[in-house]
């Protein structure tokens, strides 16, 4: 197994996959899909290999692989794998499949589109196992590249605007935190994660840093929150996200909301939490209102939305801000191996992955529903399409009502670990926050109500069923929305020991 | 034969499987559909009458089955089973008028298209339902309890093309959401301060002495104990489910569903599980009472809350025209009544009322149904009608159900849970109102509901739907009649002389019966009542029956603007429309807005400056530091010119200007002087 | 006269015809021949000094001669070729119509 490089494997086969496909460009439809298919799907095998290798208790870095590149700046090519990367390894590893399999055939082009997407994905997979800053945010800008082509490429009417506007809003964000891993790394003279977060638990990072200048440490913390906040996306930075979702193409807006998506949350994870432990704690009662800004606001910005793609972006930006909700309230506290923490930190795990499954899910179903209907895909297009198409229908609803967090369903058991931890941190913003539950309830709920039930009216007359193709894309989203539901233990059982230690040592003070 | 805890998931699972069998199957498939949920819930049946078998033999037992879910820090997230009388009582309950109710579903829903998802649904709802009876943890309850309300969403808005089902459907999701909320909050703060979720856990249970004493003893906001804070937010998840004040708007218009549903969920089970979990956290609810200090006690709010719903309800129902509203109203006051009955403290006379009122409110449901479906879905009473001759097996059973509903004495099961409730109230020594409440209550329930059966079933047809009115087929009659059977019988398994029902629920192994005389003067006082109150109905409608369908209601002649203000439900749905929905679309407002021009701006404010920073960059490059290298550059390229145009190309040219040269540069060198 | 001054003659008459007939004559072979004179005169000079200079032991002379004609044998060859090629190009031999290399 050692010599085996899987790590690199994970990462570059799916970049193997895209160069393939960039050599035949006017490869028809049919075998794109297998190939890309077949190269998108490794990412599964090698994870799914890597659970079998995997110790969850084990709380370092597994299968690490680490190889001096820049020797002359310290800059390692180190990849690593904990219990959070690998559950993000296998997000990737459900996600890009699935919308590669339903949305290939379907695309003009499919050759180089499907070669685009396998390079997200690879770029992807780069954030979630780099940890050396270096070849991360190597990883994390390229990542912008496939998705702003396929976003122009192959989007809706205004892509053009939205496209850049998130393509530069990142950027602006993420130079920021460049600035301040320069800054780090003049003070301390190396980019590895691992070293700095070694520092950091030691005190003397920000020692190093206040070297610099006394505000440097705070100003290198606001950089990279800044950088951070802006990808996940936090309230109120948030406004790139509604318009690029609801433009992209359908297979990038799966990819975009099931994975890219998760890259913030990791960032805050991986990065700002364990590096600026005291800073963030300073910082989280004044964060702590915006994520719950974020889940309150989202959840009722989506209510006043008519366009269905608008709609379940805002549902995005409402369960990602319950992610950023657990941390900043879990920092806040900064009591070291409370329950709760750990009830919180595991929940926000969770929900990243249960939330990449319901809103792929979710905008695929709303993407056959712009298809079908020749590009519509207002709330009042449509009505009674349950009538036709009734297992659409069925499918649509069973990840809605994951997404609104129905128990029994996956989103259940993130959502209750994160309020069970937040209720017992912060008890106020958790009671607040429960009106993003009714919200979400209130727009999903009135988005099925719409389009489904009903009289067949509008572009719903006469509504078409989906084909094998369609129900095999959708089949082991839904199917993995009732087995996490019902068996979390799959997914806890890699994180556990994990997000204990996280707990249990990271909180400062 | 006895059923373990360990083994109490089979009940749930058995239907479940019923359910998943219901989705597979494809639309043809009705015979398979509803052939798997009619034996799987006579399998969940069979085990039920087990459970309560083993459950009877020691009735003092709460025997458990905690297990592990997932993982969670150094412990893990247990959920459990729990198996004591009042979990195998309601399982035997629910499976029973399940299974008649789906056997009734067989015939109504004959020629509905989509049948075969019809009972997926309603086995799901089963299993949902029984999940939530056999839980021994506010968690695993608490998911049971949100799947129930996906299945009444599923079901009600069954006649999903109606829009008024569809919005219906909504309406009850997003209330009981509301209710759901509390809870939710309820369960949370139970896991922070108490530690567990699980109700019984060998003395360490959140049910258990060692938790309720560390809750009651704290103290919260408003003087409050925790333990009440506490119990009051698990009491919101009941209101909203069991459709209590100020909550109760969706469970009228939830009759949009087929009408076994309206039996099933709206009337016999879903809706009593809010009863149910007060009675199962009863321990924590009363956790408080010893404490004399506290500003108000949990159980206090519980009952008025009861109170005013069993005569908000009652009155409603008497202004109602639809027979499946009157009954939605009168579900609404009895649900109020079992509340009333655990918030003075007697939850065994709620747990019998909840009981009997299941059979007998599924009876008078289905009832409706069969009149229903012989009335080609007229379902107005003002043009039913003497549907007395042509359904005889409808109107006796419906007839039994609805003296049961009004409380007549001694032969009928309600009149004896009724009974109990008030005599709790009665003996309450905190307020007597709800006492007195409820007496008003008992009369009203007796008046609307001869009302219902004097319009409904006597007088002339007032449509051709009625006229041409006939008996249904043995699917739906025979449960009828095996309802109206229950509805008389299981009244004596709790009457004061002997109190089976009662004492093996409070875990006495002795029952101690008493004289029917010792409360003879309240009994004979609800007797009258509910005398006066059938007197009254019969007075107004039986002896001079509506003449047609269009002809104004005696009461709405005598008082016409109170008639019309309870007709309209007083008004709650305006109310709320005006205030609590206005409140939320104008948040959704104010938060677009925020994205679309605060937020949004200030991106766009912040993109404006770059790409003006960009313009001015530009222009001073141009105009100013560019301006000299530009003009150098266009001179020498000038020059450049100039000299390529001296090229002829003529080799001639070229050679006789070397020679010329050559000749200038001897030339230079010998006039030069070079030596 | 010395015999390098009839050497010195010899070799400017030689120059002189050479340079008449590179500057007059229109055919390019005959404009190259006159070239070659001209580089022979040159060669004549070098000979010349050589023999009768200061150092006649000292071989240079004769060295750059030898360089000087290997030289003028490749510029004849690569000038041939250009004048084949003019000539495949445009059937004649004539500089005046070759006037396409201007700037």
């Amino acid at each position: 197994m050692n010599s085996l490089p899987l790590l690199s494997l994970i990462v570059f086969t799916p970049w193997a996959g895209a160069l393939l496909l960039a050599l035949f460009p006017r490869l028809s439809a049919g075998p794109t899909r297998s190939l890309a298919l077949f190269f998108s799907l490794s990412t599964l095998a090698l994870g799914t290999t890597a659970v079998t290798g995997f110790d969850p208790a084990v709380t370092g870095f597994q299968f690490s692989e680490k190889h001096a590149w820049i020797s002359a700046l310290n800059v390692n090519y180190h990849l690593g794998l904990d219990g959070l990367s690998l559950v993000l390894v296998l997000l990737t590893g459900v996600i890009a499949p699935v919308a590669i399999f339903g949305t290939t055939k379907t695309s003009p082009q499919p050759s180089l589109y499907a070669a685009l997407f396998l390079f997200l994905q690879g770029s992807a997979l780069g954030v979630f196992l780099s940890l050396d800053f270096f070849p991360w945010f190597v990883f994390w800008e390229l990542s912008l590249v496939p998705a702003f082509f396929l976003m122009k490429l192959w989007g809706g009417p205004i892509v053009a605007r939205a496209a850049y506007q998130f393509v530069i809003y990142t950027i602006g964000g993420s130079a920021f935190m460049l600035l301040g891993f320069a800054a780090l790394y003049a003070a301390t003279g190396t980019f590895d994660f691992v070293e700095l977060a070694a520092l950091a638990r030691a005190g003397t990072l920000a020692t190093q840093l206040g070297a610099l200048g006394s505000f440097w440490p705070q100003i290198v913390f606001l950089g990279v929150l800044l950088g951070l906040a802006v990808k996940v996306p936090m309230f109120p930075f948030h406004t790139w996200l509604p318009p690029a979702y609801a433009e992209a193409p359908t297979g990038a807006s799966m990819f975009l909301t099931g994975v890219l998506s998760k890259m913030g949350f990791y960032g805050f994870l991986r990065l700002l939490w364990p590096l600026f432990p005291t800073q963030l704690q300073a910082a989280a009662p004044c964060l702590l209102w915006l994520a719950v800004a974020g889940v309150v606001l989202g959840a009722y910005a989506a209510l006043r939305q008519t366009d269905l793609k608008r709609l379940v972006a805002y549902s995005s930006i409402n369960h990602l801000s319950y992610c950023l909700l657990a941390l900043f309230a879990v920092s806040a506290s900064g009591r070291a191996g409370d329950p709760a923490s750990v009830a919180a930190l595991s929940g926000a795990v969770l929900q990243m992955f249960n939330h990449g499954l319901s809103a792929a899910a979710l905008f695929y179903c709303v993407g056959l529903l712009e298809n079908r209907s020749g590009g519509l895909r207002g709330l009042g297009d449509f009505g009674g399409v349950r009538t036709g198409a009734p297992v659409l229908a069925g499918l649509c609803g069973i990840a809605m009502f994951s997404s609104l967090g129905l128990p029994g369903l996956n989103g259940f058991v993130g959502e209750f670990l994160i309020f069970r931890g937040v209720f017992g941190l912060a008890p106020w913003a958790a009671a607040v926050s429960t009106l993003g539950l009714l919200a979400t309830a209130i727009f999903l709920l009135t988005f099925w109500q719409r389009v489904f039930h009903g009289p067949a009216t509008g572009a719903g007359v006469n509504f078409r069923d989906l084909d094998a193709d369609e129900i095999v894309t959708l089949l082991p989203l839904i199917v993995l929305m009732f087995v996490l539901g019902v068996f979390p233990q799959l997914l806890a059982r890699l994180i556990n020991p994990l997000v204990t230690t996280w707990a249990s040592t990271l909180p400062l003070q | 034969m006895t059923l373990s805890a360990q083994f109490l998931w089979l009940i749930p699972a058995l239907p479940l499987a019923a359910a998943g069998i219901g989705a597979l199957t494809p639309r043809s498939g009705r015979k398979t559909a509803a052939g798997a949920a009619i034996l799987s819930l006579l399998g969940a049946f069979v085990l039920s009458c087990f459970a309560l078998n083993g459950a009877l033999a020691d009735p003092t037992m709460h025997a458990t089955y905690n297990f592990n879910w997932f993982d969670l820090g150094a412990t893990s997230l247990r959920l459990g089973f729990l198996l004591d009388p009042l979990t195998a009582f309601m399982c035997v309950m629910v499976t029973f008028v399940g299974l008649l109710i789906f056997i009734f579903s067989t015939g109504y829903m004959k020629e509905d298209a989509n049948s075969t998802r019809f009972f997926c649904f309603l086995s799901l709802f089963a299993a949902a339902m029984l999940g939530l009876l056999v839980a021994n943890s506010l968690l695993l309850l608490f998911i049971c309890w949100e799947l129930v309300g996906l299945a009444s969403y599923l079901l009600i808005g069954f006649w999903f093309h109606k829009p008024s089902a569809a919005a219906a459907a909504k309406k009850a999701f997003i209330t009981t959401r509301i209710g759901d909320l509390g809870l939710l909050l309820g369960i949370l703060w139970l896991q922070h301060a108490g530690g567990t979720l699980l109700f019984y856990d060998g003395g360490n249970g959140a049910l258990e002495s060692s938790v309720l004493a560390s809750l009651a003893g704290q103290t919260v906001a408003g003087g409050l104990a925790l333990s009440t804070a506490i119990g009051l937010l698990i009491f919101c998840g009941a209101i909203g489910k069991s459709g209590q004040f100020p909550l109760h708007v969706w469970l009228p218009d939830a009759m949009e569903g087929p009408t076994p549903v309206s039996a099933l969920i709206h009337a016999a089970t879903m809706v009593a599980a809010g009863v149910f979990l007060i009675a199962r956290v009863f321990p924590l609810m009363s956790a408080d009472l010893a404490l004399t200090t506290v500003p108000v006690h949990a159980l206090t709010v519980v009952a008025f809350i009861g109170a005013i719903t069993a005569l908000l309800g009652a009155s409603i129902a008497v202004a109602q025209n639809d027979i499946k509203r009157i009954l939605a109203f009168s579900t609404v006051s009895q649900l109020g009544y079992m509340m009333l009955a655990i918030g003075v403290g007697s939850w065994v006379a709620a747990i019998f009322h909840l009981l009997t009122h299941a059979f007998f409110k599924a009876l008078l449901f289905l009832g409706a149904g069969s009149v229903i479906h012989a009335a080609h879905h007229e379902q107005d009473i003002r043009s039913l009608g003497g549907l007395r001759g042509p359904m005889r097996v409808t109107f006796a059973t419906f007839a039994v159900g609805m003296m049961a509903l009004a409380g007549v004495p001694f032969l009928f099961s309600g009149f004896w849970s009724k009974e109990a409730i008030l005599h709790a109230a009665h003996l309450w020594d905190v307020s007597h109102l709800p006492f007195y409440i409820g007496l008003v209550a008992v009369v009203l329930t007796a008046f609307y509901s001869t009302r219902l059966v004097a319009e409904t079933f006597f007088g002339r047809p007032r449509s051709p739907a009625a006229e041409h009115a006939h008996e249904n087929s043995a699917a739906m009659t025979g449960p009828l009649v095996l309802l109206a059977v229950c509805a008389v019988l299981l009244g004596f398994i709790g009457t004061p002389a002997f109190p089976w029902l009662q004492a093996k629920l409070l875990g006495q192994t002795e029952i101690h019966g008493h004289s029917l005389f010792d409360g003879a003067g309240l009994m004979i006082t609800s007797i009258v009542l509910v005398a006066l109150g059938i007197g009254a109905g019969w007075a107004i409608y039986g002896r001079r029956p509506r003449a047609n369908a269009t002809a104004r209601d005696p009461l709405e002649a005598r008082a016409p603007r109170l008639f019309a203000a309870l007709s309209n439900r007083l008004g709650f749905d305006e109310f709320y429309a005006s205030t609590v929905f206005r409140l939320n679309d104008g948040l959704a407002i104010v938060s677009d807005r925020l994205d679309r021009h605060v937020w949004d701006g200030a991106v766009r404010f912040l993109a404006l400056l770059g790409v003006f920073t960009g313009q001015v960059n530009r222009d001073t490059d141009e105009q100013g530091l560019n301006a000299g290298f530009t003009a150098a550059s266009e001179k020498l390229r000038d020059a450049g010119k100039f000299y390529s145009q001296r090229q002829s190309g003529e080799a001639h040219g070229y050679l006789r200007t070397l020679a010329f040269g050559f000749v200038i540069v001897l030339l230079l060198v010998i006039l030069g002087g070079a030596r | 006269m010395s015999p390098l001054q009839i050497c010195l003659i010899i070799s400017t008459l030689l120059f002189c015809i050479g340079l008449v007939s590179a500057l007059t004559r229109s055919n390019a072979i005959m404009v190259l021949l006159g070239i070659e004179l001209m580089l022979n005169a040159a060669n004549i000079n070098f000979i010349a000094f050589w023999r009768y200079g200061p150092q006649p032991e000292a071989g240079m002379g004769v060295i750059f001669v030898l360089f000087s004609i290997a030289v003028a044998a490749a510029e004849a060859a690569v000038g041939l070729a250009l004048v084949i090629a003019i000539y495949r190009h445009r059937k004649s031999v004539r500089l005046q119509d070759a006037v396409q290399l201007k700037g």
